[in-house]
């Protein structure tokens, strides 16, 4: 299973990406020209203080707001002068979301639960089953389709979100603090999770947290200040999650 | 389309997992369509009732009575006085050009003997224009001719009430009656007509050559006079000049001085059952409205939950709105929503409706008329209440921005 689409190019190239809150008469600038650029296949962690503007950039790259200024291209596409109606169609083709309160619909069960993206999709109701299954199974839930949220554990929960993230086949998985609900054992476990995804499927993954330990595990650093990127590093030798949950 | 069922799903789902809250909501649309179809049953069913009635009457029709008498101030009732002449209605027939119909006739009340049988009844002599006019039709026999008027034979027509109760159910045409111990052959029996508004049975008559009532039967109270004379006009449009024309020719063959009173009266039966039927119409559109407003307190109803499902499930449409739902997919599936409550109430309600009329009327007798286009409408306006109403509160759902539905708490 390969995510990545042969365009050439970064897969996300962003140009002095700016966005400005008018909040009555003060203005509110959450991002003052950011410049950068992410490949296919990476693992970025974004770090920062809260108000750096790392979540409004995320929101950005994740086509739910648009930038003030600058701009940004998903494999070579950019979202300015798209209607709402086009953006949620490349959220629902090219991203997959992980939120920090995992964002599932209650009293649904976790098959359902991953299936949302495809009911949007269009896909059939046969080819959503079974996509949904598979979807599960990679992320070890397989046997806890019919579960609800409330029967499940807080890691079970993130891993059907990160299911659900994954079921369109995105380019990329935004992961807003997912382990920010979650303890140490079970951050870990889903770090493994974001692992496997990157190295045996290629999928791009790109997680905001504030928590350096877990940053740790991804292949790149950039860290958020004021609206500025202060700090952009690789990461040479990331942590192997698989390892740490033997530890912990 | 597949949106369309995708979104359908989803609103089912939603309205099965808040169950109470949908049965309460559809409730108002149930109660709201019931009313509007038990409202307008009840209506079309008098309307139709009223109708009948002034079909059974017979159409165009005026009614001449005989003049009040009066004895020291003490004036008696219409009729008492027998004013009206066989040569006026004679008159009638050949002087005014739009009348088509004329029949005179007498009445009184007899005893009616069969075999060991015997019935007292209404006894109405007239001609035989009097069944045409009042739009009689004979179930079995003949009506009596001219000839027999002439000849003021002892024949007669029954009524269908009276036929039952002294024939039971042998066939009376051809058998000899005795009124007033006077024998008459039957010549004929009237189709039934059923009651009159105020409960009367117009069945419980017998008809008998106008001649022959007055020589054999009534003649010592009014010699060689008419009770009553009933005339038919050509159509509609002749009514008003028929009762002008009426009223002009019986004071001048009666010799009423222009500052007498008439010693007469004329009714004009049509207008008087038509404004019964106006009324019967402006309660039926009352009654409707009425319901209708019920209706529309229900739609209120499920605008007020709706916009309530949707600032409570402001998280889940962030959701769906991040992982791809366009605007259309969650104004569909909250529009659906209301749509599936609202016409879900109006099946409900039309059940509600039937059956409460249909206890009514075992109650009370009224008369009612289902009919299907008033049933459609109702489940139709029902529909679009819930489109309406619907629309709204699933409109805003559709334009939520998903970062701050997201961060809703």
């Amino acid at each position: 299973m390969n995510h990545s689409e042969t365009t050439p190019g970064p897969l996300i190239q962003v140009q002095d990406l700016a966005k400005i809150y008018q909040f009555g008469e003060v203005e509110v600038h959450a991002l003052r020209g950011v410049s950068l650029s992410i490949q296919r296949g990476e693992f970025v962690a974004i770090m920062g203080p809260s108000g750096s503007g790392k979540s409004t950039f995320m929101n950005i790259l994740g086509f739910l707001d648009q930038p003030t200024h600058g701009q940004y291209f998903l494999e070579g596409m950019s979202g300015e002068r798209l209607s709402r109606d086009e953006l949620a169609e490349i959220r629902n083709r090219k991203i997959g979301f992980v939120f920090q309160g995992f964002n599932l619909l209650a009293r649904t069960s976790a098959l359902e639960n991953v299936q949302l993206p495809m009911i949007y999709a269009r896909t059939s109701t046969h080819q959503r089953r079974e996509s949904a299954q598979k979807a599960l199974s990679e992320v070890g839930l397989a046997g806890r389709e019919h579960h609800h949220p409330t029967q499940l554990s807080g890691g079970e929960q993130q891993r059907v979100a990160i299911a659900r993230a994954l079921v369109n086949q995105p380019s990329i998985i935004l992961a807003d603090e997912p382990t920010g609900n979650l303890d140490s054992k079970t951050s870990v476990e889903i770090m493994t999770i974001f692992q496997r995804l990157n190295q045996d499927l290629g999928i791009t993954v790109i997680m905001i947290t504030h928590e350096p330990d877990i940053a740790l595990y991804a292949k790149r650093d950039i860290h958020f200040r004021d609206g500025r990127v202060v700090e952009d590093r690789e990461n040479l030798s990331p942590l192997i999650a698989k390892e740490g949950v033997a530890q912990v | 389309m597949t949106r369309f069922f995708a979104s359908l799903q989803i609103a089912l789902k939603a309205l099965r997992t808040n169950k109470m809250r949908s049965a309460l909501t559809m409730l108002g649309i149930v109660i709201g369509v019931g009313a509007v179809v038990a409202m307008v049953a009840v209506g079309s069913g008098a309307k139709q009732r009223i109708e009948e009635q002034i079909a059974s009457m017979g159409s165009n029709l005026l009614m001449v009575d005989s003049g009040s008498s009066s004895s020291g101030g003490f004036r008696m009732g219409a009729g008492t006085t027998a004013t009206l002449t066989v040569g006026d209605a004679k008159a009638i027939e050949t002087e005014i050009p739009g009348v088509k119909y004329v029949a005179p006739s007498i009445r009184g009340a007899a005893q009616v003997v069969y075999g060991n049988q015997n019935w007292s009844t209404g006894i109405i002599g007239t001609s035989p224009e009097m069944i045409e006019i009042r739009g009689w039709a004979l179930s079995s026999g003949r009506s009596f001719t001219e000839q027999e008027l002439d000849g003021s034979a002892k024949v007669c027509v029954l009524g269908r009430t009276v036929a039952d109760n002294l024939f039971g159910g042998m066939e009376p045409v051809g058998q000899i009656v005795r009124i007033k111990k006077i024998p008459f052959t039957v010549v004929g029996v009237l189709s039934p007509k059923g009651q009159t508004t105020w409960g009367q049975d117009q069945d419980d008559l017998i008809f008998v050559p106008l001649t022959t009532g007055q020589k054999q039967l009534f003649g010592q109270a009014f010699p060689g006079m008419v009770r009553n004379i009933s005339v038919q006009a050509r159509g509609p449009d002749e009514m008003k000049e028929v009762e002008t024309q009426l009223n002009e020719l019986l004071r001048q063959r009666h010799r009423i001085q222009p500052n007498q009173d008439d010693d007469f009266t004329v009714r004009n039966l049509t207008e008087m059952m038509s404004s019964r039927e106006e009324s019967a119409n402006v309660m039926s559109v009352l009654l409707g409205a009425i319901a209708s407003i019920s209706l529309i307190v229900g739609g209120i109803g499920i605008m007020n939950i709706m916009l309530v499902s949707v600032t409570e499930r402001t998280r889940e449409i962030g959701i769906r709105i991040a992982v791809g739902a366009k605007g259309r997919d969650i104004l569909l599936q909250f529009l659906i929503e209301s749509l599936v409550l609202s016409l879900l109430g109006g099946i409900l309600g039309i059940s509600l409706g039937v059956a409460g009329t249909l206890v009514l009327t075992s109650l009370t007798k009224w008369p009612v008329l289902f009919s299907i286009k008033a049933i459609l409408l109702a489940f139709v306006f029902s529909g679009s209440v819930g489109v309406f109403f619907g629309f709204y509160p699933a409109r805003k759902a559709s334009l939520l921005n998903p970062i701050e539905a997201l961060r809703y708490e």
